[in-house]
């Protein structure tokens, strides 16, 4: 009999025990992706190598050079940006229970990268711990003018129109980017990221965002329970007892704090978020406890694939990621926005 | 003393008062029911005695207690609420939404104990879903959903029962169900129940207390035999109703109905 109830609560429960099958396979693959990703290249590189210049590090050799200056920041700046836009777009779907929402979709990516443009344009020669800063700000203006526009309408936030408010504002705010890159001459500066991607991601870049990164997941995994009731309705939740207001206000820090951080690396890539929370929940089901970690990995292992089919599509240009990504996600969004924007 | 109660509250979205100084009590471990014309403020009465809205002025007191300055989790251990247009992403199963009714039960690591699976496979089978426990929310009915819903809010397993409109989307015998499972609940285990209903004849058959209100207004309140009154129901409802005792309850019900032709008169 106990023993029947214990596989009756394993079969109720069977979803994380997939989930965690998935995460645990999901960071070994990555770790593979990552591997790949630092041998793949320009100059292709054996595993050999890497593997030797990883942990016999040896200055004089130039392969040695290259993996540790451009390709292991670059591939760690790749999964780190894939995990931020990932967890910030879960997040937002599940506060919002909009389908549709992603950082890029919702102004955040174009707020901050405008005001990165701002900065540049500005206070040149700024240290990038005080330029991820304006990173931050941006999202949160980007996401403001995109809710106040979409609310001024009276039949209230549809996940469509929020889309369509964030598409206009994004365009506002890239072409005001682009005129001040314009006229204070900083589009070299800005160039790297637009269409640059990760590719000139420092180890000073990674020390700046790691911080942040770490303290937005430990935040969002702590919320996660507390998304998943946000997710079955605001009065639903209310009612069981979720300090609504408070959530909503923490969780929406964490979502500036994630895609702040990816756009001063990598730029305004939108889609990362869009994608990888809906593949996460078929994978996982409907907990955040799941999907956040799950989408993490994802989000990770999408945008170093991706860098890494940036770097190989025409050698030695590299391709911009954030086209590369839109591929896959531009069908997907259609997809979603047949379904009517119903969140399953 | 009431189990809930609300004193001189003025409820309303934005610059419109929806209810303006409206005082009224939910008798401890009885069915309330609150009746009104469409637009007359009872869903709003309601969610604001949930604490779902807040007062403009006035306060709602739970056990005596001025409930938003109480722990809202511990109030959710005390009191369910059942929202009127409850939406759950479908992909979850019936069992995976029925457990969230223990949120505000679980320690912080979120760990179902077996009492929570106890509380939760009673709500399941009490509301008839047994069959249905794996199933995803997409893959059911209207009135399966709602029953759902009802499940959710029974394992939060509380001694208040606040549930907005809780028969909707119900063909009839599963109306009945719902509401003869509400019956056993507080008989059996005296729960306080409150609730809105569109049908009048089951307000009047199942209710211990019945508020009739109208423009944010109550009209009038006290027992079935109190307010389902030809009186009550014309000015209420705007409706010349024929009544007679309920053959089950003895209570009043409507057997049928006119609109009132001399409403104007009646008024001035």
């Amino acid at each position: 009999m106990e023993a029947q109830q214990q596989l009756q609560r394993v079969k109720e429960t069977a979803r994380p025990v997939i989930g965690l099958w998935i995460i645990g396979g999901g960071w070994v693959a990555l770790l593979g992706a990552c591997v790949l990703a630092v041998s793949l290249g320009a100059a292709d590189i054996d595993f050999k190598t890497v593997w030797s210049a990883v942990f016999q590090f040896n200055p004089e050799r130039q392969e040695h050079l290259i993996i540790w200056e451009l390709r292991l920041p670059r591939v760690i700046g790749a999964a780190l940006v894939g995990c931020c836009f990932a967890v910030s777009g879960s997040i937002m779907q599940g506060m919002t229970r909009n389908p549709l929402a992603d950082s890029g979709l919702l102004g955040l990516n174009a707020g901050a990268a405008f005001l990165l443009a701002v900065c540049f344009a500005f206070f040149p020669g700024l240290s990038y711990a005080y330029v991820i800063l304006f990173s931050f700000v941006g999202a949160a203006l980007g996401a403001t003018i995109v809710y106040g526009i979409g609310s001024w309408s009276k039949s209230g936030l549809t996940p469509i129109r929020l889309v369509l408010a964030g598409a206009a504002v994004s365009a506002l705010l890239s072409a005001l980017s682009e005129g001040i890159a314009l006229h204070f001459d900083i589009g070299q500066d800005l160039a790297f990221w637009y269409a640059g991607g990760v590719s000139g991601t420092r180890w000073s870049h990674l020390q700046v965002i790691t911080p942040w990164f770490i303290m937005a997941m430990i935040v969002a995994m702590i919320l996660s329970r507390s998304i998943t009731i946000l997710s079955l309705g605001e009065e639903v939740a209310i009612g069981l007892g979720e300090k609504t207001g408070r959530v909503k206000l923490i969780g929406a820090v964490v979502v500036l704090v994630l895609a702040g951080a990816a756009v001063s690396v990598v730029g305004a890539v939108s889609f990362v978020g869009l994608i990888v929370p809906h593949l996460s929940r078929k994978l996982v089901g409907y907990d955040y406890r799941w999907i956040i970690p799950a989408s993490a990995v994802l989000g990770a292992w999408l945008v170093v694939l991706a860098d890494l089919a940036a770097r190989l599509i025409n050698p030695p240009y590299e391709t911009p990621i954030g086209a590369l990504i839109a591929l896959l996600g531009v069908p997907f969004f259609l997809y979603m926005a047949r379904k009517g924007g119903k969140l399953s | 003393m009431g189990a809930l109660e609300a004193k001189k509250i003025h409820v309303g979205y934005s610059q419109h008062l929806i209810i303006e100084d409206l005082s009224i009590t939910i008798p401890a471990q009885k069915i309330t029911t609150i009746i009104g014309p469409n637009g007359c403020g009872k869903s709003t009465l309601i969610k604001t005695l949930a604490r779902i809205l807040k007062t403009k002025a006035g306060t709602v007191y739970l056990d005596g207690k001025e409930i938003h300055n109480l722990d809202t989790r511990e109030v959710a251990r005390k009191m369910a609420v059942l929202p009127q247009t409850a939406q759950a992403p479908g992909g979850l199963t019936v069992f995976e939404l029925v457990s969230y009714g223990r949120f505000p039960h679980r320690s912080s690591m979120g760990m179902l104990k077996a009492e929570d699976y106890d509380y939760i496979h009673w709500a399941i089978e009490v509301t008839g879903l047994g069959d249905l426990k794996d199933r995803s929310i997409s893959a059911l009915s209207g009135g399966q959903r709602q029953r759902v819903w009802i499940a959710v809010a029974l394992a939060q397993g509380t001694d208040i029962l606040v549930l907005d409109e809780p028969t909707t989307y119900l063909d009839l015998a599963h109306q009945l169900e719902i509401l003869l499972l509400l019956e056993r609940l507080n008989k059996a285990e005296n729960r306080t129940i409150v609730m809105v209903l569109h049908d009048l004849n089951h307000a009047s058959r199942f209710s211990d207390y019945l508020i009739a209100m109208k423009d944010g207004k109550v009209i009038k309140e006290g027992t079935p035999s109190d307010v389902m009154t030809c009186e009550v129901l014309r000015e209420v409802f705007n409706i010349d109703a024929q009544l007679a005792p309920c053959p089950f309850s003895a209570h009043p019900i409507c057997f049928s109905y006119q609109l009132c032709k001399d409403v104007e008169y009646v008024y001035r």
